[in-house]
């Protein structure tokens, strides 16, 4: 962290970031170190400056931020509408349900129908990989992707990096299990690449149906037992099985599951007494973690919620700050 | 009596074999003389420094009307197919209503000869509306012309059915084309399943899906004694088993297509929609064993499989954009930039797979310069560059992630039956040897 977050006041608004160039937040594979660092830097000096979210910082008035979901959501809509607001942006909801998609339109003419309407920054949400990125090429004003399918939800993995962060102090030499369901989790794919670029060591830990041997080729250790691997880890993120993607079931049944991977009383008394408990939500109490260790002191799930709020105002500000540059 | 001289072109023809600097003579539509001296009689075309060849035979090309003319008709196709230097093409059956009947066949013929670009064979339907559920009627489609039978793009899944179909193919000694995917495997896949595709979460084609209707559709060939011919492979795991079968005598014959030769996966990073092909683009390793596949002659045909796709259905979500490329245009000079050059293939070879192997796939006279021959012919300048210009290209569609690409080789000229081809109309920008007076 940079000394001087701390010294921000409630309501000074910090200084534009020099290395942030980016009209777009598409992935975070493709984002640097630096980048990294100097969005959660952003994010804890507008923690500071709102007074831990008790004042706005009026710093985006006069834009309009659109959230454009396309694929349900209830978490990250409303935790990108609060930033805005927040902000003093002025946020235009549109949902699939309801709207011109179910009369044929293409995502594209949607997109640039809710562009005409004077958006600054487009927070899109989509089922299938790709789409945000279609559409950074086919509108002017700046892109967010708020999750594109199984592929990246890169402000879920900056939030879960900055909870890690601000426990820890760091990400250098932590390691970090990812566990279950990787083969149709974006979160799992935004933590990888973002705790990868900032030093740690991360394990992917889930049934071998939905841990493709390939993520070795880049770097991380592949294993299908989380007792194996369980001692050896500072932090586990254990995700949420997306029944709703798979086509066949990958594992036999989810009591099966929850023997081999919930986290639970049992399974918390073998790992390191320092292990931080995350969790991207919304859980299934009793597969991937049981209630006791979902609320109990290890847990930094709530932490996450509220970093949530602080990295999308980050984000959305360095985003639009960088479209105005540009222009 | 109409006479054309083809003078001083290096004249490459695989099916005699032959490649030496002669002068070509063609009398009314047929190749009628080597080595003849220009007489004022004769129209002549200049051909110093360009190879003279069969005009190219595509095995795998869509040209989507009736139906689907938003994509490409049967004029813009065959006008493409020329530009490209092919003179024959096979179409497939993926129209709308598909081709399965003899009306539907006799449509085309007409469409086709009104266009008057080349000439156009047609594969018809293995079964009824192209549902794989029972044998369309193969002999009247026989009758009506069809050469070949397919389901393509789909694959027939029903193994009992496709083994009726060789049985039946028996009595009139037509090829099935197969497109071997086992849809279970991959089912709703956008991309081939690899290192890549774990990263961009995209579903996925896996190779084995390939393998392992490959592996049926050659068993169940050489059960039955039928004609298989498997249309662009890609996987390495069937280059191998077709390399197999054929040690052992099997008749099979096997197709590749560009994309599959030129591209890798990673392609598909840049979340183009155009990438979006089947068979998939797979990884470099199914790359070299395909283009090693060429080489020894395991693959017997390159195609095009140029598939048309109107743009507003490539400006897709990547599962909804369709699968395909355009390729008739480009075909021809990226072999040659890419295979040619580098010294993979000759000329010779190059060709026979172009031309030449296509025609004896199809059982036609075509893929020959031998004298008798219909003078389908095209001319290549194998040194000139230039740069892929969708905008340019003579098809509807212009779905292709190779724009901007610099190739080398290009066609200059295509006689079709004895007539020039080119320019195919005033506008024509492209630059080609006019046919002297």
């Amino acid at each position: 962290m940079s000394t001087n977050v701390r010294e921000i006041q409630p309501g000074q608004v910090p200084p534009f970031p020099e290395n942030w160039h980016r009209r777009h937040l598409l992935d975070l594979e493709s984002l640097t170190a630096d980048e990294l660092r100097t969005v959660f830097d952003t994010a804890l000096a507008f923690k500071q400056a709102t007074d831990g979210f008790r004042v706005k910082l009026p710093v985006l008035q006069g834009r309009t931020c659109a959230n454009l979901f396309f694929e349900d959501s209830t978490r990250t809509r409303n935790s990108f509408s609060l930033a805005a607001r927040r902000l003093g942006a002025d946020t235009v909801e549109f949902t699939a349900s309801g709207s011109s998609v179910k009369k044929g339109e293409t995502v594209i003419d949607t997109a640039r129908n809710i562009e005409a309407m004077n958006v600054h920054v487009m927070v899109v949400r989509h089922s299938t990989p790709g789409t945000p990125h279609l559409l950074a090429q086919n509108v002017g004003c700046g892109v967010i992707n708020a999750g594109d399918g199984p592929h990246e939800h890169p402000t879920q993995g900056l939030l879960d990096i900055l909870t890690i962060v601000e426990h820890r102090g760091s990400c250098e030499g932590l390691t970090v299990a990812l566990v279950g369901d990787i083969a149709y989790s974006r979160t799992a794919r935004s933590n990888i690449w973002g705790l990868k670029k900032l030093g740690a060591h991360v394990i992917v830990c889930g049934p071998s149906t939905l841990v493709s041997r390939h993520w070795r080729d880049y770097g991380v250790e592949v294993a299908y037992s989380l007792d194996q691997v369980l001692p050896r880890c500072d932090v586990l993120n254990l995700l949420r099985i997306q029944f709703e993607r798979q086509r066949t079931r990958p594992f036999p049944s989810v009591r099966e599951y929850a023997l081999l991977f919930a986290m639970n009383r049992e399974r918390m008394a073998r790992a390191k007494p320092s292990i931080l408990i995350l969790a991207p939500g919304p859980i299934n109490r009793g597969v991937e973690v049981t209630p006791d260790v979902a609320d109990g002191p290890h847990s930094v799930i709530l932490d996450q919620v509220t970093n949530g709020v602080a990295v999308r105002m980050a984000v959305l500000w360095l985003v639009a700050g960088a479209c105005e540059r540009a222009a | 009596m109409s006479r054309i001289l083809l003078t001083n072109g290096r004249v490459i023809d695989p099916s005699q074999p032959l490649d030496r600097i002669t002068n070509l003579l063609i009398e009314d539509g047929h190749i009628s003389g080597y080595d003849v001296s220009p007489h004022e009689d004769f129209q002549v075309i200049d051909a110093s420094g360009h190879i003279v060849a069969p005009g190219l035979v595509d095995l795998s090309c869509q040209l989507r009307e009736p139906g689907c003319e938003e994509d490409e008709t049967i004029e813009t196709g065959t006008a493409a197919a020329v530009a490209g230097g092919f003179t024959s093409i096979v179409c497939l059956p993926n129209t709308e209503p598909p081709i399965d009947s003899q009306a539907s066949v006799e449509f085309i013929r007409q469409k086709v000869a009104r266009a008057g670009n080349c000439h156009v064979f047609v594969a018809a339907c293995v079964s009824k509306d192209r549902a794989g559920k029972e044998l369309a009627e193969i002999g009247a489609l026989v009758e009506a012309g069809a050469v070949a039978f397919t389901d393509a793009p789909q694959p027939i899944q029903n193994s009992e059915l496709l083994r009726r179909a060789f049985e039946y193919c028996l009595m009139f000694d037509k090829p099935i084309f197969s497109h071997p995917e086992e849809l279970s495997l991959s089912h709703n896949g956008i991309m081939h399943e690899g290192r890549i595709s774990v990263v961009l979460a995209l579903a996925a084609l896996p190779a084995e899906a390939e393998d392992v209707m490959a592996s049926r559709d050659l068993r169940l060939a050489e059960a039955t004694g039928g004609r298989l011919h498997l249309l662009n492979v890609s996987s390495a795991g069937s280059v191998e088993q077709i390399r197999r079968v054929k040690a052992r005598g099997g008749q099979v014959t096997a197709g590749v297509v560009p994309p599959n030769l030129f591209l890798t996966e990673d392609c598909l990073r840049s979340f183009d929609a155009n990438c979006k092909v089947n068979p998939p683009l797979r990884s470099q390793d199914h790359v070299d064993a395909c283009i090693a596949g060429l080489v020894d002659g395991t693959l017997d045909v390159i195609s095009s499989g140029h598939t048309p796709r109107a743009l507003e259905k490539k400006m897709r979500e990547l599962d909804r954009a369709p699968f395909g490329m355009v390729a008739l245009e480009t075909t021809l000079s990226l072999i040659n930039t890419r295979l040619i050059q580098p010294g993979h293939l000759d000329w010779l070879s190059a060709l026979a797979k172009l031309s030449t192997n296509p025609a004896r796939v199809l059982g036609i006279n075509k893929g020959t310069l031998r004298i008798g021959a219909d003078a389908d012919i095209v001319i290549i300048d194998p040194r000139a560059r230039w740069t892929v210009d969708p905008s340019r290209f003579r098809s509807k569609s212009v779905n292709t992630p190779l724009a901007g690409w610099e190739l080398q080789g290009r066609v200059v000229q295509v006689l079709v039956a004895g007539q020039c081809k080119l320019p195919i109309a005033t506008d024509f920008p492209k630059n080609q040897a006019a046919c002297a007076e």
